[in-house]
This record gives C-alpha cells, structure tokens and sequence, in this order.
C-alpha cells in the first residue's frame, strides 16, 4: 500500500468520531465535559487491575529525550512490545460469540507455542529453562484464567486481548504486592504470559496504531519505526512516547513534521506506564508524566494556551521580511515530507520548499512507486507552492529507515556505511530514473530544484548529472517541454563532501547541508543509539569546522548554501549560523515562526562574534554553553505588546501542536 | 460415576523450604489434573482451584502454612491420597528447590 493512501492528514479526514486536534490534546481536564469524550470504556490499560488501587494514583515524572517539541495531554494507549497495537476494548453484542472463540483459540495457541518453546530450550538451555516455559504453558491453560477472562469478555463485552490483560494484570498487580517476596518475581511470569497470549490474539489481525483507537489517545510504545510514526494521524494521537529512540532519529523528524509532541528514550517504562488514565507528553522538557495531579495538569493546560497565544501572534507576523536588526536578510524555507504540509510552509511565509523528502513514497511499498505515481504527487506540491521554488530529494532510503522495497542486497552489517541513498539510486537505474524523470516533469510546473543526497564524491555527483542529464534528453524528445536549465545541488552530509565542497561547489547550483548526517558521520555516532546519543552535538567544534569551508566554498563560487538539518530549525543555533555565513535555513514548517523571531532579535555583527567565539573553543560543551548564553541575551525582550495579542482559537488547528517552543 | 459425590478431606503443611512456589505448584496442578474429581485446597478461609497454577500461586503459601485439602466427586480419595503424599514428601525438593533424583515419581493411585 502507498503511505499516501494512509497520509496523516488525509485519511482522518473523513472521519466523524475525530475531535478537533486542539480538543484531542486538552481534554480540559477531569472535570471538564472535554474528557467524556473518551468516553469511560476507551482507556484500554485504565481499567485493568480493578480489584486494588481504586482511587489514589501517584504521579510520575519521568525523563526522557526531547524530539518533537509541543505539549499533549491525555488518556494512554500502550502499544505491545512486538509493535503491535491492541483493538480497541469494547466490541459490539452480536461479536461476543465469535470474540469467545477467539479467546479460547488464542489461549491454545500460546499454550501451544510455549510448550513448543519449551522443548526447544530443553535441548538449547537445559532443564530448568524449559521447566519455567513449560510452566507458564500451564498458567495459559490454567482453567481459572480462561473463566475469569471468558467472564469478563462476556459480561463487559470487551475484546479478548482486553479481558486477558485486565485479569492478568489483577493477578501480576497483587504479585507485586508481596513486596521482598519471591512471589514479587512471579508478576514478571504474569506478565511474560500475558505478552505471549496478547501476541497469539494480535498476531491474527495486525492493525495500524490508531487504527485501533476508537478516540484520541496517547501512544506509548517500545519504540516506533520512522514509518510507523508517519502512519501516525495527530487528529488521533496528539502525542507519543517512546522506551527506545533519540534526539535526531527520523522518528523524531517525522514527528516534528507532523506536529505531534513526542518524547524518546524513556528506558523501561511501559510496566509502569500501562494503568494509567491520562498523562502529559512535554515535547519541549523531554517529560512523560503518569498520572499528573491536578496542579501539573493545570500548569500544563495553561503552558498550553500561552504556546498557542504566542504562536498565532508569530504567524501574524510570518509575511513580514525575515532579516536582522541590522538588516541582514535571511531566507528561511520549510522541510517537507507529504503535500499536506505545504499549507503551512506558505502560511508560516516559507519562501519555498527547502526539502521535499521522498522516502514515504517507497516506505511500505511492496514494488517502487511508478513515474506517474511519482510525479503526480510533485506536482501536486509545485502547483501549490504557486511558482515558489521546491526542491525535491531524490530517494535518501536506507540506515534506519526501514523499505519495503530494497533490491539485491542482503542485511548489511553496517547499513550506515552500505548502500543506502544516492548509492542505491546509482546502483538501480529502476529506481532512479523513474523519480528522474517524474521529478523533470514536474519542473515543467513550476520551478523545481534536483537535490542529490549523500554524494560523497565528485565521481557520484557526476554520475548523478550524468543520469539526469540523459533522462531529461529523452523527455525533451517524447515532446516534454522540460526546462533548458534545472537547478541542481547536493547534500553536504559526508565530511568527505564538506572537505571536497570547493571542487564539488564548482559543479552544482547550490548546497545543502544536511546537520544529522554530517555530525553522525563526523563524530562517528548513530544518533539513534541511545547508549552513545549524548556523544552526538551539533555543538561539537569538528562540525563548526566543515560547516565553515561548505560556507566558504560557496562564497568563493557565489552560490547558496542552505542548512536543512534539524540544527537549521533550532534557535539555539540559528544565530551560530548566521555568523557562521549561513543566509539560508529550511526547517519543518512549525519551527518557522521561533526562527523568524530569533533572526529578527538579533544583529549580524553579534551573530558573527559568536560565531568566532565558538570556532575558537575546543569542546562541545564550551560551545553549547557560549550559545545558551547569547541566546538568553539576545532574546530577553517579549515578543510581542499586548496590542498585538491575538485569542489562540484564532488558530485553532495549531493548538498545542508544539509549534514554537 | 457422575453419581459420585465422595468428599475427601485432608490437613496438610507445606514443608518445603522456599514454600508452595512455581515448581512445586505446576507439580501439584498437574497430579490434581489427573483425577476427574474437583480439587480444592483451602487457606485462611479461602478456597483455592487445585487445578489451577495461577491460583495456586495466589495463596502465597509460604513453609509452614497448614492447608485443607478437599476434594469432591470421583476418585476423590485417590486423589486426597495422592497429593497430601506429594506436599508431604516435599514435593521431592531439596532446600534449595532442587528435584530430588530418588523420587518416585508421584502415581495417581487406583
């Protein structure tokens, strides 16, 4: 299937039972009518455990890593460690019967599958191993678990996973009790056996994350794939958690390009997490809050309605020109991911699309996307920039971006360092020139720009042209009336490219730099590891370094030189930026109103000195602490006088969407 | 046989070291299991299914807690027979929950 069949934006639209986004993220809290819309029977994990804690539940603040900025508050989904998300909990009267049989096969299953296990370990890990599977074999055949489980679907009519989890959480609950007991450990048991029947009974019918949620709900999850959190629609998730995951992942690319608050690398949680009736995702502190009490909840709702105060009264001032106090002008553009974000690159006064990503078109296809496919969805974004330029990626798949589709290639032990992206474009013509040329025909639209990614030498690049230079003759003479010169660039996101950026900027239309990759592969860090993610910094006076000759090559050649990571959208750095000689930055549409206003608070002369300053200092943390401190200098005037505030309904549809943080 | 409705009653203590846990749980649900007679084991007031590990498990009996065996329906002597021998012999566990290589293994009697 396409993921333009399952587009966020898109797919929700249609669908009544959807609250308005900014409703979805603030119930209001417990005494407001706003929270009845989940109605009392759509908290999946809320109601298990009925027989203790009642009432008092203790909050929870947990810390994690940041990677989508906004705020989102709400009842709870936890989506099972396997990825694999549970139905929704109540089923209808006539499906009881099919339901009860589908417990009791689901029960046979597992029993089988753990016995199964069990004779496996017995050979593999010796007795003892395959004695405790061969008891929790048992436990699912245990004939009091299937009663109370088959008693509870009936009486309550709820689904099978529902029922088995809220009677084995019963029991693990009051396992736990025995605090120092050995019967403390056995929760664990319980709940291994729960993860093995929820997984027989999911396992029959895989379904998308929210597909499953019958209202609003936050998502807690192990951890979530880039195209599992691009299937995610904000209308029904305002916001999401992770155990697993880090600051520049593309889940948390994907996350900030849809808006949804999201926090990452939380450790184990989802345990813990699973009894809860509402918690606070805080995208911009990194928090999961469990159960927070009145006060916190208020802090947050009010948090809230001043982020989105601020926010409509940065989009009034979107069209205004973006430059410094001093005069400087800088061009700020917006990344994108799907069509739908168009909308606000031009309502946030985008001066164009910087990046137009084009892997959601590849992820989850069983076959590549044809050029038709192809080039109805470029042409689509062209004509809505409305002669505004778009740059359109061609195909960055590979790393941990997962592909349905990824030809001839085993596993690579080091995908990072495979054939991944423009290699894998070179390499497969099927691939490459279909988006070629569905991306030239697009040019005949509008003014689009060709960007290469991860081109790490002259010879690539130049096969690259080469490529596009032979796909644009035969459209020229199928009659396509292509244009006689298309703008071409190249990611900077190898230091090889950074170091090679004077030869390299004499062959192309502009630059590119693309911050995630180029500090992953200078430092030598996966950004998506969470045991090393600290070691990764933009900050780090290497990167500072290559961005400095990229900026330099350009000057020398007079092109344009434009920063498209995650480094370009982040105040902490736009200033570093601008001094650094960057009069460019592209950036999710979101995060245009926060630059706008740091560009517009601060002088080149400053942003330079601080640029020079930072050069000079030989640690990632002396860096960082220099930016800090000239940020909080630079910004200490509000934003705007009362004159200029504006009702936050007046933009409802970016309600805690974590626009500016 | 349906007619049957022998009761069978008998008092046991748990005299394994590390108590009534998994192992020697899973051993008592699984001979309970043989013998079509219902199997209840009651502990400080509280009825307890023989036959089921996760109940079992629940009781939390620890060494030294007396408990009630009963059992109801057919073969419901046997079974009392049967399994106050398991919990007696220590459901053939050393201290250290280890299985004991000389035990017979336990037979549903006839």
């Amino acid at each position: 299937m396409s993921p333009w069949t399952r587009r966020p934006r898109a797919d929700a639209a249609g669908s009544p039972a959807t609250p308005r986004r900014d409703q979805a993220d603030f119930p209001g809290g417990s005494s407001s009518p706003g929270l009845n819309r989940w109605g009392p029977g759509m908290r999946p994990k809320a109601t298990a455990n009925p027989t203790t804690r009642p009432a008092s539940r203790t909050m929870q603040v947990l810390q994690g890593i940041a990677i989508s900025p906004g705020i989102a508050m709400g009842p709870v989904i936890v989506v099972d460690r396997s990825g694999l998300a549970l139905p929704t909990r109540a089923i209808a009267e006539e499906g009881v019967t099919a339901e009860l049989e589908r417990l009791d096969r689901g029960l046979r299953d597992a029993r089988q599958a753990a016995e199964n296990d069990a004779i496996e370990a017995r050979d593999r890990l010796g007795p003892q191993y395959a004695e405790i599977l061969t008891a929790h074999g048992r436990m699912i055949a245990d004939p009091t678990l299937q009663r109370e489980a088959r008693q509870r679907l009936e009486n309550e009519r709820i689904s099978a996973e529902h029922a088995v989890l809220e009677v084995l959480e019963g029991y693990a609950a009051r396992l736990e009790g025995y605090v120092g007991s050995h019967l403390a450990a056995r929760a664990a048991d319980v709940r291994d056996i729960q993860g093995r029947i929820l997984s027989q009974l999911i396992g029959a019918r895989p379904e998308p994350i929210q597909d499953v949620l019958a209202s609003p709900m936050i998502v807690l999850a192990h951890d979530l794939t880039p195209s599992e959190a691009a299937g995610l629609d904000p209308r029904r998730v305002p916001g999401f958690a992770t155990e697993a995951g880090g600051r520049a992942s593309h889940t948390a690319i994907v996350a900030a390009a849809l808006e949804i608050p999201a926090v990452a690398g939380l450790g184990p949680i989802l345990d813990r997490a699973c009894n809860c009736r509402t918690v606070i995702i805080d995208g911009d502190q990194g928090l999961l809050i469990l159960d927070p009490d009145e006060a916190t909840q208020e802090h947050y709702r009010r948090l809230a309605t001043e982020r989105s105060e601020r926010f409509a009264v940065l989009a009034r001032q979107a069209d205004r020109p973006d430059a410094t106090l001093d005069g400087c002008t800088v061009e700020l553009w917006g990344n994108i991911e799907f069509g739908g974000e168009v909308a606000a690159c031009l309502e946030l006064g985008a001066v164009g699309v910087g990046l137009f990503r084009t892997e959601f078109l590849f992820l989850n296809a069983q076959e590549p996307p044809g050029e038709d496919e192809q080039f109805a969805v470029y042409a689509a974004v062209v004509r809505s920039m409305a002669g505004r330029p778009v740059t359109i990626r061609t195909l960055d798949l590979g790393a941990d971006k997962i592909a349905g589709y990824r030809p001839g290639t085993g596993p690579e032990s080091n995908p990072a360092l495979g054939l991944r992206s423009l290699r894998l474009s070179l390499r497969d013509p099927a691939i490459f020139r279909p988006q070629l040329r569905a991306m030239l025909r697009a040019a005949t639209l509008g003014d689009v720009r060709v960007l290469f990614p991860l081109v790490s030498t002259l010879a690539e690049l130049r096969a690259a042209r080469t490529a596009l230079e032979g796909v644009a003759g035969e459209l020229r003479a199928e009659g396509h009336p292509i244009p006689e010169r298309i703008s071409v660039g190249i990611m900077v996101e190898v230091p090889a490219a950074a170091l090679m950026a004077d030869h390299l900027a004499k062959e192309v239309d502009f630059f590119s730099i693309g911050t995630n990759d180029l500090i992953q592969y200078t430092l030598a860090v996966d950004r998506t590891n969470e045991t090393v993610a600290e070691l990764y910094s933009a900050a780090d006076p290497s990167v500072l370094k290559l961005i400095t000759m990229v900026v330099e090559a350009c000057r020398k050649q007079g092109i344009p030189a434009t920063v498209c990571g995650t480094m370009g959208g982040e105040p902490l750095y736009a200033m570093l930026l601008l001094g650094l000689g960057i009069r460019q930055l592209s950036m999710p549409p979101h995060q245009l109103p926060e630059i706008k206003r740091v560009i517009r608070s601060i002088r080149l002369e400053d942003a330079q000195a601080l640029a020079a300053e930072a050069l000079s200092r030989p640690t990632a943390r002396e860096v960082a602490e220099l930016l800090d401190a000239a940020l909080r200098q630079a910004l200490v005037e509000p934003i705007s006088g009362s004159a200029d505030a504006v009702r936050p309904s007046a933009s409802a549809g970016m309600v805690g969407q974590g626009a500016a943080s | 046989m349906s007619e049957d409705t022998t009761v069978a009653c008998r008092q046991v203590e748990i005299t394994n070291s590390l108590g009534l846990h998994v192992r020697p749980a899973m051993k008592f649900v699984e001979l309970a299991s043989r013998f079509p007679c219902e199997v209840r084991v009651r502990h400080n007031d509280n009825e307890f299914n023989g036959k089921s590990l996760l109940e079992l498990t629940m009781m939390a009996a620890e060494c030294g807690t007396r408990l009630e065996l009963v059992a109801r329906g057919p073969d419901a002597l046997a079974a009392i027979e049967a399994l106050a021998e398991l919990v007696s012999a220590r459901f053939y566990e050393d201290e250290d929950g280890e299985p004991v290589e000389a035990a017979p293994p336990p037979e549903p009697g006839r």
